[in-house]
């Protein structure tokens, strides 16, 4: 059994004592809560992960970026527990959707599944790799990535390949050209660059197990700019990815108890709930204001995090 | 049998095992808060020690027992499975389709996550 409902855990490890956990500079103002019932803990984390997965479904996010930084900053959970938790929604999210973005016509379940070797042999790297860093060096890995992924959200900054081009030579003998709806229209696509976006595929993977994240905005890098695939199919076909890349860190997280269903559980089914109604709502949200808005709250959550994991605080 | 209507289908079966894995968890939730609702827990720090919770045929023991703490993580364990069952799928669908480059690329990615499960076993 876990050390669960011992009153004073906080007080065994002075370093962590209860009088040092205010976040008083930040942005947020976030303040750590070292204990809590089973009760609250599991309602306010169901009601944090619920608002992560509407706003991860309607701007494309996902939720995992906010889920990891909000349980650490605001309920002083283990970046391990908060990992595995959110790792474990990533899964979620990209199964659900799985039928909805196949029946729109714009995966490649080729250039996916092709690409899933560099991810998956990447994702149980980092999956290892989470074990060997510390959790501040992990704070602060995670604060980078975010800023990463805000700057993205705003620029979006994709070439918008409208201009179909011609596969090169490897991409032919691999057959992964396709074609996707266009006003309509069926558009044939072909795609370039296959060794760099597998090379870019392999450290989306590696983030994604040292982080329990999707890494969805660098799979989206990977194709869109380096393979030259169109927007709409490297972003449907990122999610359809984003699920297996996960299993993949699973059975290492699994196996070394970074999953608890004490965390999972409110994590799994606030994401579930929230990336649903999202996806209903999707067409009447001011989508462009909401990105903005999301992306000032992960800088945020990114400077907190860095700032607490070079204060040694995570 | 066409290359969409087998993704629709197998995007389908994904979606009833997130259902039937999140009824589970759901299901063991509410166990676990009508027997824990006021107990103080703390996740402050990580401990690894000793859980049962870590294995799949701990697991597997533990939610046979009816236990709130394993229901929840075998629906959890269920849902890791679904990416795996689409893999699965994926190589029985390019096998149908004679599309044996295909079928070997699915099955490295099938063997890489069969390699990480593994270390739960």
């Amino acid at each position: 059994m876990l050390p669960a409902s011992v009153p004073n855990q906080a007080n065994q490890n002075r370093v962590n004592a209860p009088e040092d956990v205010v976040i008083d500079f930040g942005l947020l103002s976030l303040t750590i809560l070292i204990s809590m019932t089973a009760t609250s803990f599991t309602f306010v984390v169901l009601a944090i992960s619920a608002l992560a997965g509407f706003l991860g479904a309607l701007t494309g996010l996902g939720g995992g970026v906010v889920i990891v930084p909000a349980l650490t900053l605001a309920l002083g959970v283990d970046i391990k527990y908060a990992i595995g938790a959110s790792l474990v929604s990533v899964i979620a999210t990209s199964s659900g959707a799985a039928a909805a973005y196949v029946r729109e016509g714009f995966s490649n379940i080729r250039i996916g599944m092709f690409l899933e070797i560099a991810t998956t042999i990447g994702a149980v790297v980092g999956a290892f790799l989470a074990g060997r860093f510390s959790t501040h060096a992990l704070a602060i890995i995670f604060g980078i990535v975010l800023l990463q992924a805000a700057y993205q959200t705003v620029f979006k900054g994709s070439l918008e390949n409208t201009e179909p081009i011609e596969s090169d030579a490897m991409a032919r003998r691999l057959r992964m050209g396709g074609h996707y709806p266009v006003d309509g229209k069926m558009q044939e696509y072909g795609v370039r660059n296959v060794p760099a976006g597998f090379g870019l595929m392999f450290g989306a993977g590696a983030l994604s197990g040292l982080l329990g994240i999707g890494s969805g905005a660098v799979k989206v890098i990977a194709m869109d700019r380096a393979m030259r695939i169109p927007f709409k199919v490297s972003t449907t076909t990122s999610n359809f990815m984003i699920g297996v890349t996960a299993a993949a860190s699973a059975g290492v997280y699994l196996s070394r108890g970074y999953i608890d269903p004490r965390v999972a559980m409110p994590v799994m089914l606030g994401v579930l709930a929230g990336a649903f109604l999202g996806s209903k709502v999707l067409v009447l949200a001011p989508v462009r204001t909401l990105r903005i808005v999301f992306a000032l709250v992960i800088v945020a959550l990114a400077i907190e995090m860095i700032v607490n994991g070079i204060a040694g605080r995570i | 049998m066409d290359d969409r209507r087998l993704e629709i289908i197998i995007g389908n079966l994904l979606r009833v095992g997130v259902l039937v894995a999140a009824a589970l968890v759901f299901a063991g939730g509410v166990a676990y808060l009508a027997a824990h609702h006021g107990d103080r827990i703390s996740f402050h720090s990580f401990a690894r020690e000793g859980s049962s919770l870590r294995s799949v045929p701990g697991i597997i023991t533990s939610a046979a027992h009816l236990k709130s703490e394993g229901i929840m993580q075998l629906g959890l364990l269920l849902l890791i499975a679904t990416p795996v069952a689409r893999v699965v799928m994926a190589v029985f669908g390019f096998g149908l389709e004679r599309d044996w480059l295909y079928v070997v690329v699915s099955l490295i990615v099938l063997a890489v996550l069969v390699g990480s499960l593994s270390r739960a076993v």
